[in-house]
């Protein structure tokens, strides 16, 4: 296997750079289930890694391992060239993780602006007291924040439903400003799981359009889970393949489709 | 102008003033709910706690002094200082602090994802142990409540109404003070959760937990957070019934003034608590003014339940809750 530790050129000709994160022999148990077995992978700065997999394959599970919505029973993430201790989901998220998830978590009470507006969360600065006593520069904190999330806004082209309450939204929509929340947290890393579900064919064009835009503008590196295999081919630069918690595919997409031990686990051949 | 309409016109009055305090309890118990799921059944307990903490700072009480003197032998009672109001108040408030970080440390962190009515028992259990505590904290004697609060009746209120009316209104006070920090209060909160980003954040953690993960917000920081505020909420509610008639046991009983409240309010929805409790000022009032006396009077000890049944029955999502219908 050629050595990728400088990055590699992808297809399209982007640059991708060194490994951003890395996970080393990653199992995870709940009680009797193993629902990720001794799994390694890495994901690259700027790449879009997407995880695909038949149902219970173990694919969330991986993104909330990521995330540290699980801590995993045995193995190491690595991130940055930092081995991560157990970290709480909020501690990651302050390092540059943003997520959406399956079932789609929006704060169902608030508008479509105030959703956005909390995933500026890690990057205001004002505490409790400076705010009460000075308050003009808790305005003008306010008012950077508010423009960085109008531009969001406008990429993801919501601006009609700015001030909707979210939990009125039709479901597509709601993916949409889940994308957007975690995209106001300029996050260096941003997973995706299953983003394009339930969605009518436009829809998932305009999402993978999103995805694609914002891989190139700002630069951030995507890992995606996705069952539409269509979907997969175009977006992804490399894919890991899970099946029954194990890993039994990783490369670029080509590659992956080509490869016997997938096409089994797609078509259901049976497992011994 | 008729008397019996002047009359019912002074009882709605002072319903509504009754109805400030039940809302400022029903206050602390909405704002835990929300953002923990909690029914928080120590809210009572936390404005008596806050309250017999007052008075002994103030007057220069040592803490424990029985314990004490039972170990050592000694004959310790006062320090012998007597604190301002002011300082009296914010070191009081402190201590409601230390109490939130106290109980998030020792019992909500350790019952994370535990079923509702554990949490539930957990604050009972931490009802009991801080009733016992401030005994033996403060004493179990019934103690006298002093922060300068005006008391009596107005006598503005009185001459004017009388120069209208011809008849001149009895209202209290105290009664006047205490919706005035109410709204004061009240308006502080909203000010607080709608512009702060901690109260963007205690917004989000009342709306979805997950979400509110994803996004940075670390759920134990917002657990010590509301404490602290029901802790201050109830400490202000402490102050209001303590001035009025006295600090003692019975006071922690005017949390269940506001389950009546809570019932009618919803039980998260904080305009619901406010004007819940204003419809039960007033409702009391003005059934034990009109129908009290022909059945005998000390309606007031169960009509705001019979209420809350009455609109449990039509309404059981409270006056501001969404009805919720299950999905199938
Ligand atoms: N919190 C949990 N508690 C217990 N078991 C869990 C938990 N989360 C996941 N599992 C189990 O782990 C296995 C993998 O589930 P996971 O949700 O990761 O699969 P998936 O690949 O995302 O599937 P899908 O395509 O259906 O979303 C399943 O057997 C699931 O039941
Ligand atoms: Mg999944």
């Amino acid at each position: 296997m050629k050595d990728m530790s400088e990055g590699y050129v992808t297809a399209d000709g982007r640059q991708i750079g060194g490994v951003l994160m890395e996970m080393k022999n990653i199992t995870l148990r709940f009680g009797g289930v193993v629902a990720i077995k001794d799994i390694s992978f890495d994901i690259r700065d700027g790449e879009i890694r997407a995880i695909i997999g038949p149902n219970g394959a173990g694919k969330s599970s991986m993104l909330n391992v990521i995330s540290g919505f699980y801590v995993p029973t045995e193995g190491e993430v690595w991130f940055k060239g930092v081995r991560r201790g157990p970290m709480k989901p909020y501690q990651v998220a302050r390092l540059g993780v943003a997520r959406t998830f399956q079932n789609i978590a929006l704060f169902d009470g608030m508008t479509v602006l105030d959703n956005i507006m909390t995933g500026r969360l890690t990057r205001m600065k004002a505490g409790l007291l400076s705010q009460a006593l000075w308050y003009g520069a808790a305005e003008r904190e306010e008012i950077a924040h508010r423009e960085k999330v109008e531009r969001i806004i406008d990429f993801l082209e919501i601006q009609n439903i700015r001030k909707t309450p979210v939990g009125r939204l039709p479901y597509g929509l709601k993916k949409r400003v889940e994308l957007a929340r975690a995209l106001a947290a300029e996050p260096k890393l941003l997973l995706l799981d299953e983003p394009m579900a339930g969605m009518n064919v436009e829809e998932k064009e305009d999402m993978s359009r999103f995805i694609l835009d914002l891989n190139d503008e700002f630069g951030t590196t995507i890992v995606l889970i996705e069952h539409d295999m269509g979907v997969v081919m175009d977006l992804s630069d490399r894919v890991v393949v899970m099946d029954y918690g194990r890993k039994i595919g990783d490369g670029p997409p080509e590659e992956v489709r080509n490869n016997q031990d997938v096409i089994d686990a797609y078509l259901g051949v049976a497992h011994d | 102008m008729p008397d019996q309409l002047v009359y019912a016109m002074e009882v709605t009055l002072n319903g509504l003033m009754a109805g400030v305090m039940y809302s400022l309890v029903a206050l602390g118990f909405v704002l835990i709910f929300k953002a923990s799921g909690i029914f928080n059944y120590a809210q009572g307990v936390l404005a008596l706690f806050a309250a017999l903490t007052l008075v002994g700072l103030q007057q220069g009480q040592v803490p424990f002094a029985h314990l004490i003197n039972a170990v050592f032998g000694t004959d310790l009672h006062h320090f012998g200082w007597h604190l301002p109001a002011v300082v009296a108040i914010a070191l009081t408030a402190g201590v409601m602090v230390l109490m939130a970080i106290a109980v998030e440390k020792l019992v909500l962190k350790h019952l994370v994802n535990q079923a509702p009515i554990i949490l539930f028992m957990a604050t009972i259990g931490l009802a009991y142990f801080l009733e016992g505590f401030g005994d033996v904290m403060w004493g179990a004697d019934i103690k006298k409540l002093d922060v300068g609060l005006p008391q009596g009746i107005s006598e503005t209120i009185e001459s004017v109404t009388a120069d209208w009316f011809g008849y001149g209104f009895f209202i209290d006070n105290l009664d006047i003070v205490a919706t005035v920090v109410a709204v004061a209060l009240v308006t502080a909160l909203t000010v607080f959760s709608q512009y702060s980003k901690q109260g963007r954040a205690l917004r989000a953690v009342a709306d979805d937990h997950q979400a509110a993960l994803s996004v940075g917000i670390s759920l134990r920081f917002i657990w010590v957070l509301v404490w602290s505020i029901a802790g201050f909420v109830a400490l202000v509610a402490g102050i209001m019934w303590g001035t009025k008639s006295g600090v003692q046991f019975s006071l922690s009983l005017i949390a269940l003034k506001a389950l009546p409240v809570l019932m009618l309010g919803g039980f998260t929805s904080i305009p619901g608590a406010i004007v819940g409790g204003l419809i039960i000022g007033v409702g009391e009032k003005l059934f034990e003014f009109s129908i009290g006396p022909m059945i005998g009077g000390a309606t007031e000890n169960w009509f705001a339940y019979m209420l809350a049944l009455l609109f449990l029955v039509f309404r059981p999502q409270g006056l501001f809750g969404e009805r919720i219908i299950e999905r199938v």
